[in-house]
């Protein structure tokens, strides 16, 4: 699939860089705004980013932390729509160099209609999509109609899982893993110790795919910590408190510690 | 019927409806959710143990009552109400809190979180909590609490911890959303008493289970006290667990009709009212952890929604009775709020009975069909709650003078503190 191939392609820049790991960021569409979002996109392309998830705001985002519960619940009372959000991703996959992915909640891909759903992502320039509410078990047609537009279904791993279920997951999935680094919602601390290490190791038994490590990554040394075990880094919600607070300034100055 | 035989479909799922869409990070927890619940419904002793309790500390077999003087005054159908007021606490909550507890001491956990909308939920869990000694943590929306004060403040005075969620419209599905964030963060030692049978399985078939004691009674009492099973049965309708409770008594007798009334609000028209059967607003969804029908805008996200009950301000319902609904074994009305206020007060004139503005639902969609009946018809209301707890939404539904004079003094004696 055509994530699996610019990843694999991204891996061996990276070996001949002296960046620790692959990089993901996140916006969640129309939060604060278009324009802005477009901003914090050409940051990260200047920084280099591999890959950017864009999320669909979902007006019921129990997954999800403080602070991106605020930026979907703003993003749709600044009336956003989903249609905006496919307009969004196509410019922005056009321009960036980077690769988009989706993310957002089920009901958004169910409402539209999964097959149309799809195919619009497709149209758009996506790679894959996240849909951290969709169980593996429930997701019926979903994968095989991605696999079909060549669109990787992103699935995540957690602590909590059995090494069965790691095992059923890895079947499962395509372009990277998702690897959550603990329990909890999008933007709690996490400290990178081995319990970490070990959960990634476990992971790494049942796939060869990337894997993706999140929750809570806002330090350099969490990027070393990533590249040590990992493959790629995934940045949420320390980026979008960046920019809360400072703007432009605040999200490049975020990225200059983070990526020297 | 048994609505719980998943043999030939899904488990978990209802004709379409159902399942379970979670995180990942609660799938084991789920599965040992599950597990025990599986174990529990097996076990005949612990029917007889949740039924001892039921007794001791709930004071249940509730009573059935013949409301004679609304009968007559009618002049169509016998009007019974099953008295679900009459539990601790207030309400029919209590059944599903007590077993859920029992569970929770089976899984060896130690804390427990639960969302609540009117209230009566939460204060019901809080009481649990306190009873098994479990640490407990009440998620009640923004706007909820402070339409029902009354139960947050016995809630806090038997321990737990009341939070007011303040995000989306701050009213029950907010509070549900933010109940899974705690889940997912602390599913070790903590069980989320989810309190309607909504949710991800098995909350839906777990909480019906439950609340079934509701309709085994009555079932029983009904022929004893009118002696012949209800034409009509009537119960109102938010998340769905005192209906689906006492349904289950009747879903083999075909002849008894089963009647659910949701919140008409200020009627029809997206955003106005609560009602997702019996008005055309709602479509099929995804959401909180269920497939079902939700009030939603054509990008999936949830409407607004309204009615006078906290209880039945909510964007889904019960999977199991969008099923029945479908199979036309279960009829669905809406109710307004100005049919809410004058069915109170003709229950509480007429019959000295206070229902909650939750309850009382059901019994404006009996009165306007008992009218229409033959004499020698019955009907029967589950009367789910007391309206004692909405003292506040009513005294300013009446308009009542001397309520507005003792608070404005009360307020007058606390500020001169």
């Amino acid at each position: 699939m055509a994530l699996n191939k610019y990843l694999s392609e991204r891996k061996q820049a990276l070996a001949q860089s002296n960046r620790p790991a692959l990089i993901m960021t996140h916006v969640v569409c129309g939060y604060p705004s278009f324009e802005a979002n477009w901003k914090a996109l050409e940051i990260m392309d200047s920084f280099g980013v591999d890959l950017v998830e864009l999320q669909f705001p979902f007006s019921e985002p129990s997954a999800d932390g403080p602070l991106f519960v605020k930026a979907n619940q703003e993003a749709i009372n600044n009336g956003v729509h989903v249609e905006d959000c496919f307009d969004f991703m196509a410019k922005a996959s056009q321009a960036f160099s980077f690769k988009v992915v989706m993310m957002g909640y089920y009901n958004t891909v169910f409402k539209t209609g999964q097959r149309e759903f799809m195919q619009r992502l497709k149209d758009a320039g996506a790679h894959g999509f996240i849909l951290p509410d969709l169980p593996v078990d429930e997701a019926g047609d979903l994968h095989v109609i991605a696999r079909e537009l060549d669109l990787s279904p992103i699935i995540l791993m957690t602590p909590t899982n059995s090494d069965t279920r790691l095992a059923k997951l890895a079947e499962f999935a395509d372009g990277f893993i998702y690897t959550v680094a603990r329990k909890g919602v999008t933007g709690s601390d996490t400290t990178m110790n081995d319990e970490v290490a070990s959960f990634i190791q476990r992971c790494r038994q049942y796939t060869d795919l990337p894997l993706a490590v999140g929750f809570g990554v806002s330090k350099a040394e969490d990027i070393n910590f990533i590249g040590k075990h990992a493959d790629i880094a995934v940045i949420g919600t320390a980026a979008l408190k960046a920019w809360e607070n400072d703007g432009e300034d605040g999200l490049k100055a975020f990225f200059s510690q983070l990526l020297p | 019927m048994d609505l719980f035989n998943f043999k030939d479909g899904r488990e978990g799922y209802y004709g379409e409806y159902g399942g379970t869409f979670l995180p990942e990070i609660l799938h084991s927890t789920i599965e040992e959710l599950k597990a025990e619940f599986r174990k529990a419904k097996e076990d005949p002793t612990f029917w007889q143990d949740f039924l001892a309790l039921m007794q001791s500390y709930s004071g249940r077999p509730t009573p059935v009552t013949h409301l004679a003087n609304l009968s007559k005054k009618l002049g169509g159908a016998q009007i019974y109400i099953k008295r679900e007021d009459l539990n601790h606490t207030g309400s029919h909550k209590i059944n599903n809190v007590m077993g859920q507890g029992l569970l929770v001491k089976r899984m060896g956990k130690t804390r427990v979180i639960a969302e609540t909308g009117a209230g009566q939920h939460g204060y019901a869990t809080a009481t649990m909590a306190a009873r098994f000694g479990f640490e407990s943590k009440i998620y009640m929306g923004a706007v909820d609490v402070a339409r029902q004060r009354p139960n947050v403040f016995w809630m806090e005075n038997m321990g737990s911890e009341v939070v007011a969620v303040t995000d989306g419209q701050q009213t029950l599905k907010d509070a549900i959303n933010e109940c899974l964030r705690d889940w997912v963060t602390n599913m070790d030692n903590t069980h989320y008493v989810l309190g309607t049978a909504c949710g991800p399985h098995p909350f839906p078939e777990m909480v019906s289970w439950f609340q079934s004691i509701i309709g085994r009674e009555a079932r029983e009492q009904m022929l004893t006290s009118a002696g012949k099973l209800p034409d009509r049965v009537f119960a109102c309708v938010g998340g769905g667990s005192n209906a689906i409770g006492l349904f289950q008594g009747f879903m083999d007798d075909q002849d008894v009709q089963l009647i659910g009334c949701e919140a008409g609000g200020l009627g029809p028209g997206k955003g106005n009212h609560a009602a997702r059967l019996a008005y055309k607003d709602a479509s099929i969804g995804v959401a909180q952890g269920m497939k079902t029908y939700f009030l939603q805008n054509d990008d999936g996200n949830m409407l607004e929604t309204h009615s006078v009950a906290a209880g039945l301000d909510y964007i889904g319902v019960n999977p199991v009775l969008v099923h029945l609904w479908e199979q036309d074994r279960v009829r669905f009305e809406a109710v307004t709020d100005a049919q809410v206020t004058e069915a109170l007060k003709t229950a509480m004139r007429t019959e000295g009975v206070i229902p909650a503005l939750e309850s009382a639902h059901g019994f404006a969609q009996a009165i306007t069909e008992a009218e229409k009946m033959a004499k020698n018809e019955v009907v029967l209301i589950n009367m789910s709650g007391r309206g004692d707890k909405d003292i506040f939404t009513i005294a300013d539904a009446l308009g009542d003078d001397h309520w507005k004079k003792f608070i404005k003094q009360k307020a007058q004696e606390y500020g001169a503190e």
